[in-house]
């Protein structure tokens, strides 16, 4: 069992050195100190009560990003449209929570979250239903759809919902009310606890439940799933728009926790991150939250990195690169060779673009 | 006359946990075809693939042409005139015949492959040897067979004076098959000598000139076919006397369980592949549907389990419609279905025995209650179906993918078995297994039958539906040509029916 575990870490873990290795380099190239670099990367990131929030607020996007994507994986399905799925919820979330005044934050804030999350589930159910009843290849759709959210949240933000307090031209929505925020407890923001929860919700309801066993069949085998009476359309459907509605989720939290508002332009990446995410936690939803941790704890600490080290933060980013190309590496070459491969092991990366 | 061609001596081979080779020594003369016996798993692929360097052995030596070698690949091998036909093909479906026969050996004009020469070429050896084919078809286009003897035109291109072909009629039709054998014996004549890898008893008596038997990594016999029979060769293969025929009571036939009226089924093509089918499978009796494969066996099967939709007519179980039911309503009826494919159909791979064995029933009680997996009651009755049905695996946690393919079908039919059956539909259920399995899947359907299930047998085997059927339904181009009982069937009027002749 425990030694499952460890060949099931064993090459994210040793992307993520490999990754910080060649990180040594690139900080000497810049006539750095990789010790002063580093050691200000990990106290930007975890040194005080406010280092530590910062990790965990950006942690918990990618927590749910890297659920989108993972989740649908199971499905055997790559979602490329976390970013759109994340906008559209970021910005239903922030109109109820600005929209609505007087409301208890009980009814209020589960509200808004709740107006994210079905946001969210509606942008990846299109492109799994389309999957289903056309064959219309998620990658596509998604990656479309995320143009549409793109272009729909920025007009919405600057048009209908736009924030006309004082002499605001910026395309952003007002305040979202008190009761629709989301606290933080000490140094723990209270989405980062959903997040958390969520993940874990996430596999037990893939591991333990006929729900997660029936995506898990079509993921892995089409045709034996529908052999055995799994209704293969309606869980590439639903699953995919579980898969939004996680995104949507993110998004909200983004909304209603860390930004107070949705502005249009902020939000930009997140959704793609949760791809590298997925990956680095080999779409395992519990693997997603270490995995969200240290890209969010390399994140809150860059720019500490900088001012003590001399560090450009794009390194961060190019770090980021490399762990993601060592972890998709081995799986690319297994993926390629997978004929000869034992496959029990293996991550069904290819499933998405391999089935039509 | 001494010249040996190819010869292995002494070859040991261990991969982790099996010791695949053992102390191996077989030797191939000109003109000869040698085949190598065994069940699945007996080393016989592990062996060919040393001698065609694709494996090294641990210990012992390769000899060619008199001369021992040290190979490094299949590049060694080929170069010093051995040919491989693999178990699945290594062809390119888009490509034409032609392009895959000289694909790594094209002959070239300034830095250009001159396709002009090499379909002469290519034209010039199928005229040769016999082997007819068109240089310009796709790949994709031909069926098996053709396929196959694009491999093997293939391995005669590059100055084969070997050919060693795995398994090579696993995927044909039994026409096919005859087919193929004649067209090797023939190929011997000009001093190619053959290694023909079989786990078909008939095949090796009518082909072979040496046999040699290996079983669970070492040579257990070698004979020749004027000195044994089938009998002798099924007992070297299993080590003990195996009954090739299973005894079988009289049926005992009671209602109409299926009923299937003026059925019609298009193929994945939209072509129509059942045509206006009609007939019935009483409960304690055993259907077969005999036919050359391809034709319409497949749909069929896979309208009346659920998994098609026909086009017309209508099916009946126990007198209730079920037309258009989806594979779960059917599946509820009482319907159990050994898909012919079982790798794409019947597990699924990376899952554990304990999840395969629940593959269709995962959403019932006591396996799952209101939505939530019960992994005790799952895993428990994983056990009973690895111990009941004799699935030889370590643990129940290990990947269905680590089952040979005689395991897993018994882990199939075990899990199809494990409920009162009313109706069971078997497609191909021995296929590409061993000879103890096959007895095995065969007692259990001859059990179900006594037990009064419906039993519809859809196979490609003529003996398989000839030892078990109690009437036996011919299938050709998706018409049903005549069902004979089956005390009035034998090889010759049935195959004739196969072939579309009546009288
Ligand atoms: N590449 C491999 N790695 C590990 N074990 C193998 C490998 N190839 C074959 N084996 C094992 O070696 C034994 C012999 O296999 P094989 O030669 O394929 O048998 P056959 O062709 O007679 O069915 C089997 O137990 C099989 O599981
Ligand atoms: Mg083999």
């Amino acid at each position: 069992m425990s030694r499952s575990i460890l060949r099931t870490i064993a090459i994210p873990l040793a992307a993520v050195v490999f990754g910080l290795l060649i990180g040594v380099v690139l900080i000497l190239s810049q006539n750095a100190s990789p010790a002063t670099a580093y050691t200000a990367l990990v106290v930007g990131g975890l040194g005080d009560a406010d280092a530590l929030l910062r990790t965990l607020q950006k942690a918990t996007p990618l927590i749910f990003g890297g659920l989108a994507v993972a989740v649908a994986f199971k499905a055997g399905m790559f979602n490329i449209g976390g970013q759109g799925q994340l906008l559209v919820g970021a910005v239903f979330a922030a109109a109820v929570g600005f929209g609505i005044d007087g409301l208890p934050m009980v009814i209020h804030l589960p509200a808004a979250l709740v107006a994210g999350a079905i946001a969210g589930a509606i942008w990846g159910g299109i492109a799994g239903a389309l999957k289903a009843t056309t064959g219309a290849h998620e990658v596509i759709v998604t990656i479309m759809l995320n143009f549409v959210a793109g272009n729909l949240t920025d007009w919405l933000s600057a048009n209908p919902w736009k924030d006309n307090s004082g002499n605001n031209i910026v395309a952003r929505t007002p305040l979202v009310e008190d009761s629709a925020t989301i606290p933080t407890l000490g140094a723990v923001p209270v989405g980062f606890l959903l997040a958390v929860v969520v993940a874990v919700a996430c596999w037990l309801v893939l591991e333990r439940t006929t729900y997660g066993f029936e995506v898990r069949s079509v993921g892995h085998n089409r045709n034996a799933a529908q052999y055995s009476g799994i209704k293969v359309g309606w869980i590439m459907a639903s699953t995919m728009a579980v898969a939004g509605m996680l995104a949507g989720l993110g998004g909200a939290v983004e909304s209603l926790g860390v930004d107070g508002r949705f502005e249009a332009g902020v939000n930009v990446g997140l959704g793609f991150e949760g791809i590298t995410i997925a990956l680095l936690a080999r779409a395992n939803p519990l693997g997603v939250i270490p995995a969200a941790l240290l890209v969010g704890l390399m994140e809150a600490g860059a720019s500490r990195m900088q001012f003590k080290a001399g560090v450009a933060p794009e390194l961060i980013d190019v770090i980021q690169a490399l762990i993601l190309f060592f972890v998709a590496a081995p799986i690319i070459i297994r993926w390629v060779l997978r004929m000869r491969e034992d496959n029990s092991e293996q991550l069904r990366l290819g499933a998405g673009w391999g089935q039509s | 006359m001494s010249e040996v061609l190819l010869a292995a001596h002494n070859v040991t081979k261990q991969f982790p946990g099996v010791l695949a080779n053992d102390d191996v020594s077989v030797q191939l003369r000109p003109g000869r075809i040698l085949a190598l016996l065994g069940e699945n798993g007996a080393g016989k692929s592990t062996l060919v693939n040393i001698l065609f360097g694709m494996y090294r052995p641990d210990s012992g030596d390769v000899i060619i042409k008199n001369e021992v070698v040290d190979l490094h690949g299949p590049d060694d091998a080929i170069s010093r005139g051995i040919g491989m036909v693999h178990q699945h093909f290594q062809l390119v479906p888009p490509m034409r015949v032609v392009e895959n026969i000289v694909l790594g050996a094209e002959p070239s004009k300034r830095g250009l492959v001159d396709l002009e020469e090499a379909r002469n070429r290519v034209v010039e050896l199928s005229g040769r040897y016999g082997l007819e084919i068109d240089p310009d078809a796709l790949v994709e286009d031909l069926p098996v067979g053709m396929q196959q003897r694009v491999e093997i035109l293939k391995a005669l291109y590059r100055d084969a004076d070997v050919l060693i072909l795995d398994e090579p009629t696993g995927v044909l039709t039994p026409q096919e098959a005859d087919h193929l054998l004649s067209v090797l014996r023939e190929l011997t004549a000009t001093g190619l000598g053959i290694v023909f890898i079989t786990h078909k008893l008939r095949e090796v008596l009518a082909i072979a000139d040496d046999i040699v038997v290996l079983r669970n990594g070492r040579v257990v016999g070698e004979t020749k076919p004027a000195e044994t029979n089938e009998s002798g060769l099924a007992e070297m293969m299993v080590g003990r006397s195996v009954v090739l025929r299973v005894e079988k009571s009289v049926a005992q036939p009671g209602d109409v369980v299926l009923a299937v009226d003026e059925l019609e089924v298009n193929d994945d093509r939209g072509q129509i592949a059942v045509d206006r089918l009609s007939f019935e499978v009483r409960e304690g009796e055993i259907l077969g549907v005999a036919g050359v494969e391809g034709n319409g066996q497949r749909e069929l099967v896979e309208a009346i389990t659920g998994l098609r939709h026909p086009m017309a007519g209508t099916m009946r179980i126990d007198g209730e419609e079920v037309t258009n039911g989806s594979a779960r309503e059917i599946s509820k009826k009482g319907v159990a279905h050994i898909p012919e494919d079982r790798e794409k159909h019947g597990v699924v791979a990376v899952y554990s025995i304990a999840e395969n064995s629940v593959l269709n029933r995962y959403h019932r009680s006591p396996f799952s209650i209101r939505g939530v997996l019960r992994r005790d009651v799952i895993e428990r009755h994983a056990q009973e179906v690895v111990d009941e049905f004799d699935v030889r695996t370590p643990s129940i946690a290990v990947a269905a993918s680590s089952l040979s393919g005689g395991n897993k079908q018994k882990l199939i039919v075990g899990r199809e078995f494990s409920d009162d059956i009313k109706l069971l539909i078997a497609a191909q259920p021995t296929r590409g297994i061993d000879i103890g399995a096959i007895e095995f899947i065969h007692r259990r359907i001859l059990e179900q039958r006594d037990k009064g299930a419906a039993v519809l047998l859809v196979s490609a085997e003529l003996d398989e539906i000839l030892g078990l059927s109690d009437r036996i339904a011919v299938l050709y181009d998706g018409k049903l040509m005549d069902v004979l009982d089956a005390q009035d069937a034998d090889r010759e009027r049935v195959g004739l029916l196969m072939a579309g002749i009546t009288k």
